[in-house]
């Protein structure tokens, strides 16, 4: 089932949460909902779902206008952050819910329950209270609770949130592969980047109430829309250096303690303006002394980050800059050192507004027929 | 409670037993009165050694009351059947109003909710007196006087605000996802409400219906202007002892002991629901 937004507009009481949100969602696609806390994703989730109405705009499945459509109408199947099992209702009832619903004969009703509550090996556990379960059991029977009745739509709201990091771990692994399974619609909610770039499909980006880029995970990650968004995926957080490029020997080129780093030539109308130049952390390497271009730093500290170990320098004006090696790889651990930059993974964003300057975009070479 | 201090063990000990005496030493006493003649209760010093004499429970039970001046009839079963028609029929139908009204009060911010719902509320802050005297002119204008039906109107005034306020506060406490999760599963708003929030908030309207029935059963002031002699309640009743002849301290106290042992059964019955009802409901969790 495709899902279409047009100009979704929420607000509660007087605070507005989504301010003109279009989207749309393609059949059996996977889109993840990615952003800070109080973005509007939950808002938006539940804006689909149909338990509650949007001020304006329209929401449409399958070409279907849900305007005054009943939640128990949509037959989407939805998981909850904070879980919202029915505290009073065994494993088993709790996941039956949406068959009862159809009023499936009893035997169906027990086979379908099984049958899902084996996929996600919680089947000995069905008999138990929600408040006997662990946390991940409660997790896996909400999400088995959402999958029970094999909706055409799937709403995920974060559902690894609430539970431990081993879990979440093997959720990761486990989950994208259930819900291709599962032939639905989903869209996943999620404040976790690893997750977003993991499950997607594609990734929406949400922030300041509303959808600020969408695109798949690559072209998120490779080509962010703005300095906050580059800063929202990677850990370490893209490095961002306030530089002005200028006309260098081979067209445009940016100075960083003194040495040119060059840069895509169709950057011509960035030249004397002020930008910031994103450089991820694993694009920048460590090499010796009198590699040319090589810019020299100082080692400031050095942090093991599991497979990867995290370097912080400062150059000579006391720029700070994080390097990300893998771990095991040989690198400075204190003292002078020498970093190349690849121009090839530099991006240039403007400074005042944060957008990225694309340089292959048209309005980028407009621009530079102005200038 | 291991960590306590024998000291302390001690200290904690005089304190709960000052508290249950000064508690309980009053119904003590009543319960003790009963099984005694007039005599016997007001002679001085008073003492706890006595004949025990069940007179008393034979008087009100078969509604005979022999005094000095003569038999006197009285009607006291009548009065406690009364009490118990009258509060419970009250409940029932403050329960059948109060639960969708605090529901809706607590899941649709509607246009003058709060309003309403305080409104609902005020009726507890208003003497009763001040609203007796319209409602008595009202009642006999209307044929309502002196009816069960119009008592139980009248008793809403006590049942319906309590359980509506505190049913709604636990409506509120179920979080709404969870109703949300019920309705996107495929039931109805009327399915969601039977079987979802009607048995979470069950320990809160438990705990609401046993306060709204003691406090009914309580009630005299409305009980005693607006019925007569065969629509009373006990507490209206219970004046029937002060005879021409004497105040029958006896027979009082075997009334009071009969009167709040029905409320008293059904608070020991049903104490687990009212402190659990009654401190859920404060306690997010």
């Amino acid at each position: 089932m495709t899902i279409k937004l047009t100009d979704v507009v929420k607000s509660f009481k007087n605070e507005v949460v989504l301010d003109g949100v279009s989207l749309s969602v393609e059949a059996g696609e996977t889109l993840v909902l990615f952003g800070p806390s109080g973005a509007g994703k939950t808002v938006l989730l539940r804006l689909i779902a149909g338990v509650i109405d949007p001020d304006e705009g329209r929401i449409e499945v399958n070409g279907r206008d849900m305007e005054g459509v009943e939640p128990e109408d949509r037959g989407m199947g939805m998981a909850f952050q904070n879980f919202a099992l029915f505290p009073h209702m065994t494993a088993f009832d709790n996941i039956a819910s949406p068959l009862t619903a159809r009023r499936q004969n009893r035997t169906t009703l027990k086979a379908g329950v099984e049958s899902v509550a084996k996929l996600l090996k919680i089947d000995h556990v069905l008999g138990h209270m929600p408040k006997a379960l662990s946390n991940g059991q409660k997790q896996r029977t909400a999400l088995a609770r959402a999958l029970a009745a094999k909706p055409n739509v799937l709403l995920l709201d974060d559902p690894l949130r609430n539970v431990d990091a081993k879990l979440r771990f093997e959720m990761r692994l486990e989950l994208p592969r259930l819900l291709k399974q599962q032939n639905a619609t989903v869209i996943y909610v999620t404040q976790d980047y690893k997750e977003a770039m993991a499950f997607g499909d594609r990734i929406a980006v949400m922030d300041g109430h509303g959808i600020r880029q969408v695109g798949t995970p690559e072209h998120i990650y490779l080509r962010p829309a703005s300095t906050k968004i580059a800063s929202l995926f990677g850990d370490p957080a893209i490095n961002l250096l306030e530089v002005r490029p200028e006309r260098g020997e081979h067209g445009v080129q940016v100075r960083l303690s003194g040495r040119a780093i060059p840069l895509d030539r169709r950057h011509a109308a960035s030249i004397g303006h002020d930008c910031l130049l994103g450089v991820r952390p694993e694009t920048i390497r460590f090499v010796p002394e009198g590699t040319p271009g090589a810019v020299p730093v100082e080692v400031e500290a050095e942090t093991p980050l599991n497979e990867k170990t995290v370097t912080l320098v400062w150059t000579r004006q006391r720029r700070e800059i994080m390097v990300s090696r893998p771990s095991g790889s040989i690198g400075p651990a204190h003292g002078r050192a020498w970093i190349v930059i690849d121009p090839g993974h530099a991006m240039l964003f403007d400074k005042e507004s944060g957008a990225r300057i694309d340089p292959s975009s048209d309005a980028a070479a407009l621009q530079g027929e102005v200038a | 409670m291991d960590t306590m201090s024998p000291l302390e063990r001690v200290l904690r000990g005089i304190a709960i037993t000052l508290v249950i005496l000064f508690f309980m030493f009053p119904i003590f006493w009543i319960f003790l009165m009963s099984f005694q003649t007039n005599e016997t209760i007001l002679r001085v010093p008073p003492s706890i050694v006595f004949e025990p004499t069940i007179a008393n429970y034979q008087a009100l039970l078969t509604g005979r009351l022999e005094t000095a001046a003569g038999t006197l009839e009285i009607r006291f079963m009548r009065n406690l059947f009364n009490s118990l028609f009258l509060s419970t029929a009250s409940v029932a139908l403050a329960l059948v109003l109060g639960i969708p009204a605090a529901y809706a009060f607590a899941r649709l911010k509607f246009r003058g909710s709060e309003e309403i719902a305080f409104t609902l509320l005020s009726f507890r802050f208003a003497p009763p007196l001040l609203v007796l005297l319209p409602l008595v002119i009202y009642f006999q204008q209307i044929g309502l006087a002196n009816t069960y039906i119009g008592l139980i109107w009248v008793y809403q005034l006590i049942c319906l605000p309590l359980i509506l306020w505190i049913v709604r506060g636990y409506f509120e406490d179920i979080p709404a996802d969870i109703e949300h999760a019920y309705r996107i599963a495929g039931h109805r708003w009327f399915t969601t409400f039977r079987k979802v929030a009607l048995p979470l908030a069950g320990p809160g309207i438990a705990a609401a219906g046993l306060l709204a029935f003691i406090f009914a059963w309580n009630n005299f002031i409305f009980a005693l202007v607006l019925a007569s002699a065969d629509k009373q309640p006990v507490t209206v009743g219970a004046l029937a002892f002060v005879t021409a002849s004497g105040i029958q301290f006896g027979q009082i106290a075997a009334a009071i002991v009969l009167s709040i042992a029905p409320v008293f059964a059904l608070a020991l019955y049903a104490q687990r629901y009212l402190v659990e009802g009654l401190s859920l409901g404060a306690v997010k969790g």
